[in-house]
């Protein structure tokens, strides 16, 4: 829809851009990454989303926010889309899109949920499910060249709803620093030691860092998890003020 | 006020970086708020936000009264800040800098 | 710059004219709200009518049950677009609460436990068009839905049949509720689309 000069002089510039999905690669059944081409992509910062705004041919319109899944790459941004049960957006992109296809973005946008390399002091990251994303883009931000030192833990269903999953062992075998914990909540792998269970406070004791180190904790997935989490660890005695949140409705990101 | 409950979609104030960035020149996560009704001041990106429809409402995390709300009609934005009795938006000194405050 | 997405369509919307423009129909019961969900005991509940002269009829708890109630069959419309066939509801007729209530006014403005609010002509709340409803498909209405009790006037889009309601206020005047002062229609009849101000 043309924008026109609104009377008294204040314009809304443009936000939507049109971007090109370019590669597509699955994750998980449910889950997978999309790589659109921008021309003229500002760059963004590791924790930053977009908005994807899908047009129907009747002009009905439809858009969700999407995590970033890595770091600048020219004018090339990835997201990782979970299909949700019922979702008109998801479900398009998870399922249907094609190289070639266009859709409108809009950003980067968020500037507080963000980590930059220069950032200094331990990070815990702690992601229920497709939270995961904007984590991941912090790993590969850092990418070993970081000494920041990194532990994720990683609440999932299933082992296969692990997304990133090979990229994520291997980075916490040669990125220097970095200690990946899954944790599930309805079947192990096995010779998993840890029983299925939702995340509790001694998982946060046994995986992340002790509250007196002064972590910056990013916690991302939905909305009862990061509201979980959050509480655990401010019961741990972390400040409120460096626990970061991102939260996603039940209707996902 | 009253307790939230399992089932009532809340998000962060995230949720609005997005369709503010389509009003405002500058990054609004970080800008800070003071809620009209309790006094206290949080970041944009803490408010809580319920909604996406029929619109965003944006609300002090401390006493969950309305800082903000926010429509988007098919060609106009509404916003309504007036919870928000002053907003502190952060602008960078140096255009290179793009140190965050916390 | 328009850019039609391929292969997109959105939810099926329906064709036959059964529902009104541009709605999709659901089979769930989604949650909509503007903040968090009111717990209010039924001991302390009240309902309040003011007139434009502010004088003011109150109910209890008790007193709402007391009131001769109705079980009533509506579709529901909702400004996001989903619709809902033949919910059941029971509830007290507004023609019932209205009915000693003397006034010149035109206009209604709907109050809610949290601080929501809609407004409509005072006629559309009349000659069972409108309900103060404590019952969903037969069981108590939950909370999340709008319990103890909400209004329930279906021939409009659903923001205006408010949930957690707590009084009407009676006004010579318009004047817009929470989301009419953000670019809501005054009226919204689905029939017409009317969902935004100047539709």
């Amino acid at each position: 829809m043309a924008r026109a000069a609104i009377p008294g002089g204040l314009k809304v510039r443009r936000a939507w851009r049109p971007a090109q999905l370019v590669e597509r690669r699955p994750e998980t059944e449910s889950a997978s990454t999309l790589v659109f081409e921008i021309p003229g992509w500002p760059g963004h910062l590791a924790g930053q989303h977009v908005d994807v705004r899908l047009t129907a041919p009747d002009g009905y319109q439809a858009a969700r926010s999407y995590s970033l899944a890595a770091p600048t790459d020219g004018d090339r941004i990835a997201i990782t889309v979970q299909r949700v049960a019922d979702g008109e957006v998801s479900s398009y992109l998870a399922d249907e899109a094609r190289s070639g296809d266009v859709v409108e973005v809009r950003g980067p946008v968020g500037g507080w949920f963000v980590w930059k390399p220069e950032d200094r002091g331990p990070v815990l990251l702690v992601a229920g499910g497709s939270g995961i994303v904007p984590l991941m883009a912090m790993i590969r931000s850092r990418n070993g060249a970081s000494p920041t030192p990194f532990r994720l833990i990683y609440s999932v269903r299933t082992p296969e709803d692990r997304i990133y999953d090979h990229e994520l062992r291997r980075r916490a075998t040669q990125d220097g620093g970095l200690e990946v914990t899954f944790l599930y909540t309805r079947t192990v792998p096995d010779g998993e030691t840890r029983s299925v269970g939702r995340i509790t406070a001694e998982d946060l004791i046994a995986y992340g860092w002790p509250a007196d180190v002064k972590p910056t904790c990013y916690v991302c997935g939905p909305t009862a998890f990061v509201e979980t989490v959050s509480d655990l660890l401010v019961g741990l005695g972390h400040d409120p003020a460096m626990i970061k949140t991102e939260r996603f409705g039940p209707s996902g990101p | 006020m009253d307790a939230p409950t399992a089932g009532v979609a809340v998000y962060d104030g995230n949720t609005l970086a997005g369709p503010l960035s389509e009003v405002f020149g500058v990054e609004l996560m970080t800008a800070a708020g003071r809620c009209r009704s309790c006094g206290t001041t949080s970041q944009v990106a803490t408010f809580r936000v319920y909604g996406r429809a029929p619109g965003f409402v944006g609300r002090c995390p401390h006493c969950e009264d309305v800082l903000l709300r926010l429509v988007r009609a098919p060609d106009a934005l509404w916003l309504d800040f007036s919870g928000v009795s002053a907003l502190r938006i952060l602008i960078p000194t140096d255009p290179a800098d793009e140190e965050q405050q916390p | 710059m328009d850019i039609f997405t391929r292969g997109f369509r959105g939810r099926g919307r329906d064709s036959s004219g059964q529902l009104p423009p541009g709605q999709y129909l659901t089979n769930d019961f989604p949650v909509l709200s503007a903040g968090p969900t009111p717990r209010i005991p039924l001991d302390a509940w009240e309902f309040t009518i003011t007139t434009e002269l502010d004088e003011s009829h109150q109910w209890s708890w008790a007193e709402l049950m007391a009131l001769p109630a109705e079980s009533v069959t509506v579709d529901v419309h909702c400004v996001t677009r989903w619709s809902k066939l033949n919910t059941v509801w029971r509830g007290v007729s507004l023609d019932t609460l209205l009915d000693d209530v003397d006034t010149e006014a035109d206009f209604a403005l709907m109050h809610s436990y949290g601080g929501y609010s809609t407004n409509l002509p005072l006629e559309d709340l009349l000659d069972g068009h409108a309900w103060v409803a404590y019952e969903y498909d037969g069981e108590e209405l939950a909370p999340e839905h709008g319990g103890p009790a909400r209004l329930l006037v279906p021939h409009l889009y659903f923001w205006k049949s408010a949930k957690w309601v707590r009084g009407i206020e009676l006004m010579l005047q318009d004047s817009p509720g929470f989301w009419e002062q953000l670019g809501y229609h005054d009226y919204g009849d689905p029939w017409r689309e009317q969902r935004y101000q100047g539709d």
